[in-house]
């Protein structure tokens, strides 16, 4: 039976041949949870009565919601994890690496790889052609314990990317017009899978923006086919062993397709409170901002950066707008360093914060005053997402976040690049 | 499939039975009905701002679905039912989200969809989760929710719903009292 990337790499893992909505225990390739959630996952564990996990060097935790930490008892919870990541020999990545999401695709992740993490993003990880899915910390202190997990196996939807993108218009603008189209739910508990001509082209960065927010729209991850393209992103983070193929077959039964010509997509924003309530910038009012994110696990790599510098070079913040910029990872932070981007932010008037997920949580870094509106580059704008129910998040690119920061309200990218 | 686990020591099943949120359920519960709409979020029912109180499951508790409705925790009572719209629980894999509407005492979570975590979340908690047509319950409907039969009688307005039953595999680990008690059990999954 020609089979889905997800039916694939399920099977792979499982010793079955599986199809869609069979149910199976998998091996798991890659186990990870972060300061939020790994505690949770390690008292459960304990309860649980494990005193060893199976594969030390395959589980991870990550120090990125809150780090360095804000407060006492977030510091309670990361020396939790600390301690536990030290005598169970697994793998910690402490304040200043940076993002779960950005470490994994830049340091662990393979094609073909089933991971599984505490965090609703890792289907970031599902760019590089590996099944990656977010669960809860019970699931994933099994998954630390065990090395296995169950998992049903989803119907995929194929979305082809067609035509060609304008200038101005980025992934995050093809993920928003998307997720606007099939709305919060309109994958749930389906693949994703990205095809079509202008995805086969986009850079790995651009692929990991869109896998980012596949379950923005319900999806239990969203995948690639590996290529070239991700040959290449391999071999530069010195890994190109674990490249291997991994697509599709011809025949393989779909759910559903869905069909978008990026032609003719305009950069796309989505307004408070929902991720799926979207509209194109051309087409809103002018909406003061105070505050602008260009971050996080969905826009804070290097060509995002990148893009903002260019918007920003020999220019200024708005007089009263704050723009603070969180590179994704120590990687990215060290690159944008050599490459003279971050000091065009900082000169613009960004405040650059160090690796990590920076105020997108609504913990810390950058929350917001009652009644302030936030154009971030990040995936969730849900009602007190960034710390205050009674603040307004819009989201966008991060050409349209820094052109926006220049204008002091949201303003069209293209109106500059 | 009954899978082994490694290397590791199980506990006595007493003892890992002990915690706070993963408890045996009865198979009829009575309450009433709080009503909210569709796509509430995990920012909604475990706020961000209250990230410091995960480690404390209680007190975070007390925050539970307040920017929905502060007055949500001084109403509700031992029992009660959250009733909800579609894509209830969508957003961020925080379990603390189920765990917190177990701890203030809802005896289930009544909707017309799940986001795909916070179902599975809910079942690892032992917290019901069911689906059913919202439409069909008012707030402050008393309902009588039959867990084992998958109906939901709705006293107030004297109908019936069904409600969809969960995967076999669900039904296992939520009659085990969560995924915990599951592993403890069976020394590893036995789904």
């Amino acid at each position: 039976m020609p089979k889905t990337i997800a039916e694939k790499i399920l099977s792979e893992h499982s010793g079955r041949d599986l199809g869609p909505g069979d149910i199976a225990v998998v091996d798991v390739d890659l186990v990870m949870a972060q300061d939020g959630t790994g505690p949770l996952a390690v008292s459960q564990l304990k309860k649980m009565g494990f005193e060893t996990i199976a594969s030390p060097k395959k589980s991870i935790f990550f120090i990125d919601h809150a780090a360095p930490s804000p407060r006492k008892e977030l510091s309670d919870s990361h020396k939790i994890i600390r301690e536990f990541a030290g005598s169970a020999g697994a793998v910690l990545s402490d304040i200043g690496e940076g993002v779960c999401h950005q470490l994994l695709v830049e340091n662990f992740v393979c094609p073909g790889n089933i991971v599984i993490g505490a965090d609703s993003h890792t289907c970031t990880s599902g760019a590089l052609g590996a099944f990656a899915t977010g669960m809860g910390s019970t699931d994933i202190a099994v998954g630390f314990a065990l090395a296995k997990t169950w998992l049903m196996v989803p119907q995929t939807i194929k979305v082809n990317f067609n035509g060609k993108l304008n200038k101005g218009i980025f992934a995050k603008d093809l993920i928003i017009y998307l997720i606007g189209k099939i709305t919060a739910d309109g994958a749930s508990y389906k693949a994703l899978e990205f095809t079509g001509e202008v995805s086969n082209n986009l850079a790995m960065e651009e692929r990991f923006t869109i896998s980012n927010m596949a379950v923005e729209a319900g999806a239990k991850t969203g995948l690639f086919s590996t290529d070239e393209i991700t040959r290449i992103y391999l071999e530069k983070q010195g890994r190109i062993d674990c490249f291997r193929e991994i697509y599709s077959d011809a025949g393989a039964k779909y759910e559903s397709e869905i069909g978008i010509n990026c032609s003719e997509i305009e950069p796309m924003i989505s307004l408070p409170h929902t991720v799926d309530n979207t509209v194109s910038v051309s087409k809103i009012d002018k909406v003061k901002v105070d505050q602008v994110l260009i971050g996080t696990c969905t826009n804070g790599r290097l060509s995002d950066l990148k893009v903002a510098s260019e918007v920003l070079k020999g220019r200024k913040v708005a007089k009263g707008i704050r723009l603070i910029v969180v590179p994704a990872s120590k990687s990215v932070y060290l690159d944008a360093i050599k490459e003279g981007i971050l000091e065009i932010l900082i000169e613009s008037g960004a405040a650059v914060l160090n690796p990590g997920c920076g105020p997108c949580v609504g913990v810390h870094e950058g929350i917001l005053a009652d009644g302030e509106v936030c154009l971030s580059t990040q995936n969730r704008n849900f009602k007190g997402r960034m710390g205050n129910p009674e603040a307004f998040i819009y989201l966008s690119s991060p050409a349209t976040a820094a052109w926006s920061a220049v204008r002091g309200y949201i303003a069209d990218p293209r109106e500059v690049l | 499939m009954n899978e082994v686990n490694h290397k590791n020591k199980i506990k006595n099943e007493a003892e890992a039975n002990s915690g706070n949120f993963s408890s045996k359920k009865s198979e009829v519960l009575y309450g009433r009905a709080f009503k909210f709409g569709d796509g509430i979020s995990t920012d909604l029912i475990a706020p961000g701002r209250y990230f410091h109180l995960r480690s404390n499951l209680t007190e975070l508790a007390k925050h539970l679905l307040e920017d929905a409705d502060p007055e949500f925790t001084k109403k509700v009572k031992r029992g009660d039912f959250i009733v909800a719209g579609k894509n209830f629980g969508l957003g961020s894999s925080r379990e603390h989200a189920p765990a917190i509407i177990k701890i203030a005492g809802v005896g289930a979570v009544l909707a017309k969809s799940f986001a795909r975590i916070f179902f599975r979340n809910s079942i690892n908690v032992g917290l019901p989760a069911l689906i059913c047509d919202t439409d069909k319950i008012n707030s402050c409907d008393e309902l009588e929710v039959d867990l084992r039969k998958g109906i939901v009688s709705n006293i107030t307005q004297k109908i019936e719903l069904d409600f969809n039953p969960l995967p076999e595999v669900m039904i296992k680990i939520l009659n085990d009292g969560g995924l915990v008690e599951h592993i403890v059990k069976n020394k590893g999954f036995n789904l």
